[in-house]
Formats: C-alpha cells, structure tokens, sequence
C-alpha cells in the first residue's frame, strides 16, 4: 500500500506544454524562414539572429536581475518566437542598434512589464515593431529590393517600394493604372526573387511558406482556423466591395497577398495570451482585424495597418472574452 | 518651525501630486515634451498654487460653505490671469510652448485638491508651506519626464545635444512615449518608496 500514491485530478495527461506549443509555431515558422535566407541573403541573417539573441539575452536579463525569479524563463521559446516575429516585421538592412531597441521593447516593455509570459496585454513582437515604425519611420519603410544576397545587401542595399505603397499612391494620386505595376498574384503567393516590386520585411515576401506553416500549426492543433480565416474573409469580401465600386482600391487578392496580411493573420493575431478564448470571440476578433487593417491601409496614414489593427483589437480582448463566456455545463437562465 | 518643514518635504516624495496622488495627469502627459517646458509648466503650477493656497486659507472663515468651490475657483482664476499676461509679456516663447495648458491650470486638480484638502483647514503660514511643497514636487516630476522623454526622443537635455538626434527615439516625445515614461518613473518611485508589489 505504501507505493501507492493518492493525487488530485487530472489524472489522465495529454502532454500538451507551453514549450511543446511554442517549438510547434517556430517549426511553422521555418518555411518564412528558409524563404527569407534566400531572398535577403546575408542581412536577412543578420537581422534574424540580432533580433532572435536580443530577446533571449534581455529576458534573461529581466528575469535574473530586475524580477530577481529563481527559475529562467528563456528555454520556454516564447521569447524566440517574438525575436523570430520581430525581425520577420522588419527590413533585411536594419541597423543592428535599432534591432536591439527593438527586441529591448518588445521584451522590457511589451512583456516583462506586465509579469511575462502569459499577463502580457499586446503581442510582443509587434509593441517593439510598432515603437520601431513610430521611432524610426525612415529606416523602417526602405526596403532592399530581393535577391541581394551578399554583405553588400545589408549595409549598401538598392531599395524599392512595395506593393503595399504602390496601391497607396494609386489612391492618393487616384489614378488606377498605378496599380497595373503590382506583380502578379500568383508571383506574390510564391514569392519570386526577380519580380519588381516584390520587396518588404522579411517574413512577407512568400505568402505559399506562410500558408505552410498555418497547414502544419492547424495539423499539430496548436492553432484553430477561426481567427486567420476570419481575418483574411473579412479583407477579401470588403476589398472586394471597395474594388467594385472604385478601381482605384487594389483587387482582393492583392490586398490578401501584399504587406504583412498573412503574417499577421497566421501567427501574431493568433498569440494565445493576446486572442480571444472563445470560437465566437475569436470570429469576432478576426472580423475586426481585417476591417481595421483595410480602414488604415486605404484611408489612414501608413500604408500597412495589420500590425496596428491587431495591437488595437489586443486591447478588446479581455471585453471580447467577457462578452463571449461560454454557458457553464448545467447552467439554467431564470425564467420570469 | 519641523511641523512647517514637514508640509514642504511631503510633497516632494512622499505625497508627490504625479507619482503618489497621480492628479493633474493631463498637464503631465501634455508639457513634457522637453525638460524647459516641464519646468516651466510646473514652475507656472506652483506659482498659482502657493497664491490660490494663502488666498484660501485667508477667507476660510468668510467663504459661505454652500459657494466654496466657486469661490476657489474664481481665486484660482484671477491668478492664473495674472500669471498669463505676465508670461505673455516676458517669457512669450514659454507662452507659446505651453499654449492652452496655461489656462487650462485654473481646472487643474492638484490646486484645487490641495485648497480643498488643505489651505481651508490650515492657516495661512501651513498653507503657503503646503503650496510649495507641492508645487516642488509637481516641477521636480514633470522636469523628471520631460528630461527622459527629450534624452530618449531626442538626444538632447534642456537644449543641448547630447548624442546624435539620429539615433533618438522619436516615439518618446510624443503622446505615448508620455505614458511609457511616466509608468516606469512611477514604477521607479514605488520602488524607492518601498511599496510592495501587491
């Protein structure tokens, strides 16, 4: 009898872990990464591993000597994860010093703050990204031009604009021909080393590598379909609408393909501690998104708005989940 | 002589209007844009407060209960008048740095807080003592954040370039970079304080 040992439920374990989670999204991740080396070359390796051992360095740092916490929360990989999202939101020749104020923010005041992971109120990775656009508007809007592959790409790039200010100058200018000079769909979705206009961050540029790694988080159950289906209908049917009624609006496919859309949609608006609990809530959630990001794309003063819509609709969520509690198993409502 | 002391240095830290009491936000997140217009402003703030505060403690015992806040406030009000065309007169670039935050002291709720709160009940010696205290105080914080926010935003510190404007963080002069700043600098002063966590 004295072997045996009597605890409390649950009993049966599914092995689920915030480690097993966070490695399946950086494994979802890798596709957007390899796509990335080979686009950008060797500044798209700088920029990955400044910003990837930034934040592990400063959340060691916080966690030791300014929460003074026993245990390091650094092998958890969700600081990974933000290093990984954060450099896939910037430039492939970004100077190291503002990659480390990135990561700095992103770690010291988008999550440490507010007690690490788990109580953070915004996704990391896009406070540093958000305080990085804001900070250091000239830096952060030149884009290399792809298939600069060498040393000289990161400290003497040729830039170009992207699809993105392409169609914000054929709204301003409202002239539709602008938008003739978008590339094809098809060569957004896969990504194409030679096409013009195909320049951006680094995880943007091949929207087929993001796709993969949303297959792979939707097979391993880390993520469900409701929010980045939600996102990406809501863009399409009303860019669809805009597109019908005025030309000067790029046609919805584009509007999916361009910018940071599908990163976004996939793997920031998704966060677990960010996003809504519920189904209901997480539709909801996903809604408002894509109509925020499609009101600032085409109205607003930056071209790209998926990394403003998703801090702004971060900020709902704790109203979003309260609104949208699931009915307790047995509840009754009181009949008058 | 110590119970007068006392009033002045409580301000300072221990009942500090920004970092303890948290009042009169809107002056503190709006003028510290650079350290001179955070000093100026709080200098411009204490300078009503200790007046409207020896005011009030004076007609204390003739203000009629039923119209006192009325009445402070046309007290306020006549000095911040004064204080106005004084600025606009002398100092017409601080006027023009700071713009409607001058008017806007008469409805500051650190003045009226602290005439309400205290000139009413003290005399005029306590009053007065009061007046700077917080007033110190409130000038020392909002010089406080707006050297951070200028250092960080713009490399510079009343003026003189420190480091390279370049390589300064714009985000920190404006309106969040108030918010970012001034959650920490509480942090801080908690921190010093000896304020627990819970």
């Amino acid at each position: 009898m004295a072997n045996l040992i009597v605890s409390l439920s649950p009993h049966a374990h599914g092995t689920d872990s915030v480690e097993k989670n966070m490695y399946g999204v950086i494994i979802a991740l890798i596709p957007a990464l390899i796509v990335s080396f080979l686009y950008f070359g060797l500044g798209s390796l700088i920029v990955c591993a400044t910003s990837v051992a930034a934040c592990l360095l400063f959340e060691w740092a916080i966690t030791k000597y300014i929460l003074r916490r026993e245990r390091t929360t650094i092998t958890d990989g969700s600081a990974i994860i933000t290093g990984l999202l954060l450099s896939f939101n910037l430039p492939s020749n970004l100077p190291i010093w503002i990659i480390l104020i990135g990561a700095l923010v992103a770690i010291g005041v988008g999550k440490m703050t507010f007690g690490g992971l788990g109580n953070n109120p915004f996704n990391p990775a896009l406070v540093g990204r958000a305080f990085l656009l804001v900070s250091f508007p000239v830096q952060m809007t030149t884009w290399p031009t792809v298939g600069q592959l060498g040393i000289e790409g990161y400290i003497d790039a040729q830039t170009e604009a992207t699809p993105l200010s392409v169609m914000k100058t054929a709204i301003k200018t409202g002239d539709a021909s602008v938008l003739d000079r978008l590339p094809d769909s098809l060569q957004m979705f896969l990504g194409n080393p030679d096409a013009a206009y195909g320049a951006g961050c680094l995880g943007e540029v091949c929207g087929a590598a993001l796709v993969l790694g949303l297959l792979f988080m939707l097979w391993k159950k880390i993520i469900t379909w409701h929010i980045p289906v939600s996102i990406v209908a809501t863009v399409f049917i009303l860019s669809g609408i805009m597109h019908a009624v005025n030309p000067v609006y790029a046609n919805p496919v584009a509007e999916i393909l361009s910018g940071g859309l599908l990163l976004g949609a996939i793997f920031m608006a998704t966060d677990y501690v960010t996003s809504p609990m519920t189904a209901k809530g997480q539709i909801i959630y996903g809604i408002c998104i894509g109509f925020l990001t499609l009101m600032i794309r085409d109205f607003g003063a930056y071209p790209e708005g998926m990394s403003f819509a998703i801090l702004i609709m971060n900020a709902f969520t704790p109203l979003i989940n309260n609104y949208c509690k699931p009915k307790r198993f047995g509840e009754v409502t009181a009949k008058n | 002589m110590n119970k007068y002391f006392e009033y002045i240095t409580n301000g300072l830290i221990k009942e500090n209007p920004t970092f303890v009491l948290l009042l009169g936000m809107c002056p503190t997140l709006a003028t510290t844009s650079s350290a001179i217009n955070g000093l100026s402003m709080g200098l411009a703030t204490c300078f009503v407060l200790i007046c409207a505060n020896l005011v009030v403690s004076l007609i204390k015992n003739i203000t009629p209960e039923k119209v006192h806040i009325p009445v402070y406030i046309a007290v306020i009000a006549t000095f911040v008048t004064v204080l106005q065309l004084i600025l606009k007169a002398y100092l017409p670039e601080i006027d023009k740095a700071l713009g409607l935050f001058i008017p806007l002291i008469v409805v500051n709720c650190i003045i009226l807080g602290r005439a309400e709160a205290f000139a009413c009940k003290n005399n005029a010696l306590a009053s007065i003592c009061d007046g700077i205290g917080i007033g110190l105080g409130f000038t020392f914080a909002l010089t406080a954040l707006g050297l951070l926010r200028e250092f960080f935003g713009a490399g510079t510190a009343f003026g003189l370039t420190i480091y390279p404007e370049n390589y300064a963080s714009l985000l920190f002069i404006l309106p969040p970079g108030a918010f970012i700043t001034l959650g920490f600098l509480i942090a801080a002063v908690n921190k010093v304080r000896g304020v627990s966590e819970q």
